[in-house]
């Protein structure tokens, strides 16, 4: 393993203090002068014809400024691909989801403007809805956009291989169908932003985005101003996970407001309005046919999914790309097929959530490998180890996998549960009587994106200025949304100066400043903009070098920066302190202020949406994981008790930062495996607080243990890949699996609720009967 | 009717004019500037918008201003000392407890008033006094260590 002095240290984060003492400002923390207080009105309808928006009353309010409709926006549509940009900024013609946002009042006080909402009267002509995905692909089924027929939002269809020459080949097929509902992001902080019109067309808004330069992008398309007038500030984020990474009808009200009415304006949303009407995870059937040899080698996968979108279809084309890409790892699969669909039904638009459309192919994948395995008697590790990816190997749609830690996460993760005494499969022990808490182990293995390579802008950026105290500040693009990315690329600039944390400092995103980044989605940030900070530094570097050999009259190439000294190598009496070389190369001479620059993206080909063909990301993680349960086999209730992650992120940038990532996303995965769903009546979301869409407590929790593996990646930052995502997606098979090893029977309908594992268990029973009575 | 009401907060004492309808959340952000306290659901499930009143950790959206009259309120703003960090903040830092900070002020009021009373609690106890606090960053390990260390620390 590399020396080095800052990275690889368990360092605390930057932004802690702040956060720890309630200094940090969030969006709905700031105010402005003369500020505006903004409340949008939503239809009531899952699809209903706009015929006419009264206004007049709500107007007449004392205290009302300002209120904006869809028609105010003209025939704008927004989009991640021009042939893709299917919403409106506010509903315009029709409605198509409840909740749908149709009408916005800026007052001066919150509670004026809820007030006039209300008094807004909309005449709708209700239409048929429909909210199920595969109800809308049938003949007849209710038409949600005129300009997309049969409601399909996305098709990708692809085949690599010869996939029926392999199902012939095959010793043993199976075919089985896996559902994931519809779960939330699950954010604390709603999302909020503050929005400034500053006339002519100058727009400043501090909003709660993961992704500023989407907003950036979209705001000047919509309101025709220029780039450079478009100025996107960051506040600190309260939690994102893919929910906070587009542009919503709140974000276009609230600068068309303040448009309007000439004063800046706040619009924060209720959770109750997040809950019910903001984006969520794609809900995705899977059908899943696998075939093997006897000795458990994978032929062949064909997958089709039906994937719920929602009524628009955002950054949907990458769900269902992913969903593809991600059938050819973390395991060898010679021959693949797929048809994915993207539907669109009269429901909150579906977006990308931690593990973005991979979680849902990976579910049903690691689950089926363990149904395989016990169909054929083979050890669910044996079979997992077999067909295990490796460095170097090529996907046969072409992902280049440059380092692969798979076998040695096995490896760690066994040792850590101690499988050997721990495991028997169920048919080992089905005969036993498990008691009323019936116990199981199980695992589950996993790959990851690391740094997506994207159409159109990809790289990240980076400029680092040194001030002559030898301080420096970081400008960077990427936003931190509590991931801790700020830590680590202040570590990074550290490192490469021979400098401290403490001396980095790393302002807020401003896009009139910072340098544009793509956003903080695909795992991109450690990997990408890690190697843009990386490439500034040294660049820096190289200018403070030139300076210090001057000074110290030796060679450049022997000048070492350590701990904010300057020293030369061979030459113990010459050294110098940091800041001082700072201060001089602006003093020194006709001087020179230091300011390093850096880009960096994945020379690789662009995400293929039609046939996914070529190397999605810039490297893959792998890691494996096993969880511990606890089967009340009276009640129905699953507790996970215990959870081990082993994971191959390359290097650990900064550990305590890594085991934190494992963490949120084995949270994100129990909720979603066991305890989160949205329950909805007629597209009308009823699980409209935390009460009813029930996250993980901390009484939920297991206990954790994580380890990384470190393969020193050629392509990441310092070796490093991703650790934010891969984890949220072997999360739920291995709690899927190791339910399985406690009372026998498969659940492939999430989330895994007490009333199904007691329906699960009834069945059961009552086939055995069947069985032995036939015996 | 709006009313004159003297809230202490911190060990200051505010002449605010309310409304009687208004929480001491909106009154505590709005009014007064003490934005740390966090608004999250405004409906009592999340603990995000927790602060201490008499020693008991309460939610604050669920409690009107003019109840908090002639009672202590600690906030987050008021547990560090100058630069220093209060022990449980320091923890909170140090393990690792920390990702978004959204329900990090909340998270750290629990502690606190938990702390005040049983300075070395069982990994349980944690569990029960932080059973409202709801983090979707951290998966909790890392605040039940944290607030086990500062325990320990305090003792
Ligand atoms: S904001 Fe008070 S409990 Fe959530
Ligand atoms: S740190 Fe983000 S919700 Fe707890």
């Amino acid at each position: 393993m590399p020396q080095y002095s800052v990275l690889g240290q368990r360092l605390p984060r930057v932004d802690g203090p702040v956060k720890a003492t309630g200094k940090a400002n969030y969006a709905d923390d700031l105010v402005l002068p003369g500020m505006l207080y903004a409340k949008l009105k939503r239809s009531p309808h899952a699809h209903a014809k706009i015929l006419s928006i009264d206004t007049s009353e709500a107007e007449r309010l004392p205290g009302v400024r300002g209120i904006v409709v869809g028609a105010d926006f003209g025939k704008f549509r927004y989009g991640l691909r021009p042939d893709t940009r299917d919403e409106y900024p506010m509903a315009l013609d029709k409605a198509r989801f409840v909740g749908e946002e149709v009408a916005a009042v800026a007052a001066i006080d919150e509670d004026i403007a809820q007030e006039a909402v209300e008094l807004i009267k909309v005449e709708y002509e209700v239409l048929p809805a429909v909210t199920d995905p595969e109800a809308a692909l049938r003949e007849g089924a209710p038409q949600i956009h005129a300009d997309k027929p049969g409601n399909i939002s996305i098709h990708m269809h692809t085949e690599f291989g010869d996939v029926d020459a392999a199902f012939k080949d095959a010793d043993y097929v199976r075919e089985d169908r896996f559902y994931s509902q519809s779960v939330l992001h699950g954010f604390m902080e709603p999302n909020s932003l503050v929005a400034s019109w500053e006339p002519p067309n100058r727009i400043t808004v501090w909003a709660s985005k993961q992704s500023p330069y989407f907003l950036y992008r979209n705001l000047a398309n919509c309101f025709d101003v220029p780039l450079s007038n478009v100025r996107v500030v960051q506040p600190y984020i309260g939690g994102g996970y893919g929910g906070k990474n587009g542009s919503y009808a709140l974000d276009f009200a609230a600068v068309m407001l303040s448009k309007k009415t000439g004063r800046p304006v706040k619009l924060t949303l209720t959770q109750e309005e997040v809950l019910t009407a903001q984006r969520r995870r794609h809900p995705m059937i899977v059908w899943l046919k696998t075939g093997v040899k006897k000795d458990g080698t994978l032929l062949a996968c064909e997958c089709r999914i039906i994937a719920d979108g929602g009524a628009g279809t955002a950054i949907g084309p990458t769900t269902i790309a992913n969903a593809f890409y991600f059938m050819n790892l973390p395991y060898v699969v010679p021959n693949v097929r797929f048809d994915g669909k993207r539907v669109y039904t009269n429901r909150p638009v579906s977006v990308a959530q931690r593990g973005n459309g991979i979680q849902q192919i990976r579910y049903a994948a690691d689950v089926q490998i363990d149904m395989i395995a016990e169909d054929l008697g083979i050890d669910p590790v044996e079979i997992r180890r077999r067909n295990s990816a490796y460095t170097g190997y090529t996907t046969p749609n072409g992902m280049k996998v440059t380092s692969c830690g798979l076998q040695e996460s096995i490896d760690e993760a066994l040792k850590a549960v101690d499988w050997e005494k721990e495991f028997r499969s169920w048919p080992e022990k089905a005969e036993e009587p498990t008691g009323r808490i019936a116990k199981g182990v199980g695992i589950a293995c996993n790959s990851f994106c690391s740094g997506v390579r994207l159409r159109g802008h990809n790289c990240c950026s980076a400029v680092i200025k040194v001030h002559e105290d030898g301080t420096v500040s970081l400008m960077t693009g990427s936003t931190d949304s509590g991931q801790g990315s700020e830590t680590v690329l202040a570590m990074i600039v550290a490192e490469v100066l021979g400098t401290r944390i403490e001396d980095v400092v790393v302002p807020q995103t401003d896009s009139t400043v910072t340098p544009v980044d793509p956003g903080s989605f695909g795992s991109r940030v450690s990997s990408t903009a890690g190697n843009a900070v990386r490439i500034a530094a040294e660049d820096a570097r190289r200018q403070l070098v030139a300076v210090a050999a001057e000074l110290l009259e030796a060679k450049p190439e022997d000048i070492e920066l350590r701990d904010r000294k300057v020293f030369v190598k061979g030459a113990p009496d010459k050294s110098m302190r940091f800041r001082d070389l700072a201060r001089l190369t602006v003093a020194h001479g006709a001087g020179t202020t230091v300011i390093g620059s850096g880009s960096w993206g994945q020379e690789i080909d662009p995400v293929d949406f039609e046939k996914g063909i070529g190397n999605l990301a810039g490297s893959y993680t792998f890691g494996t994981q096993a969880a511990w349960v606890e089967v009340d086999t009276e009640t129905g209730k699953v507790n996970v008790t215990r959870m081990v992650v082993a994971h191959d992120c390359g290097f650990a940038l900064n550990p305590l930062a890594v085991e934190g990532q494992h963490e949120g996303s084995i949270g994100g995965g129990v909720g979603h495996t066991i305890y989160e769903h949205c329950v909805e009546d007629d597209g009308q979301t009823l699980s409209s607080n935390f009460t009813s869409y029930a996250m993980p407590t901390v009484g939920d929790m297991p206990e954790m243990i994580s380890y990384s593996i470190e393969t020193l990646d050629p392509v990441g930052a310092f070796g490093a890949k991703e650790s934010g995502e891969g984890t949220q997606v072997s999360t739920i098979p291995a709690i899927v699996n190791a339910i399985h090893n406690a009372i026998g029977v498969w659940m492939t309908d999430l989330p895994i609720t007490p009333e199904k594992v007691l329906k699960a268990l009834d069945e059961q029973k009552a086939k055995d009967r069947v069985l032995s009575e036939v015996r | 009717m709006k009313r004159i009401i003297e809230l202490n907060v911190n060990g200051v004492v505010h002449e605010v004019v309310v409304e009687p309808q208004r929480t001491l959340l909106e009154v505590l952000r709005e009014t007064l500037g003490y934005t740390g306290t966090k608004k999250a659901c405004d409906s009592g499930d999340c603990g995000a918008c927790t602060v201490i009143i008499d020693g008991r950790a309460v939610l604050s959206c669920l409690t009107l201003a003019v109840e908090a009259q002639g009672k202590n309120i600690e906030t987050i703003e008021g547990m560090a000392t100058g630069d220093r960090l209060h022990p449980i903040q320091q923890a909170f830092l140090d393990k690792g407890a920390i990702q978004c900070g959204y329900c990090t002020p909340g998270l750290v009021l629990s502690a606190k008033a938990l702390l005040d009373e049983n300075p070395k609690p069982s990994r349980e106890e944690v569990k029960k006094a932080i059973g409202g606090n709801l983090c979707r960053c951290t998966g909790y390990v890392k605040i039940l260590d944290a607030i086990e260390a500062a325990g320990e620390q305090a003792n």
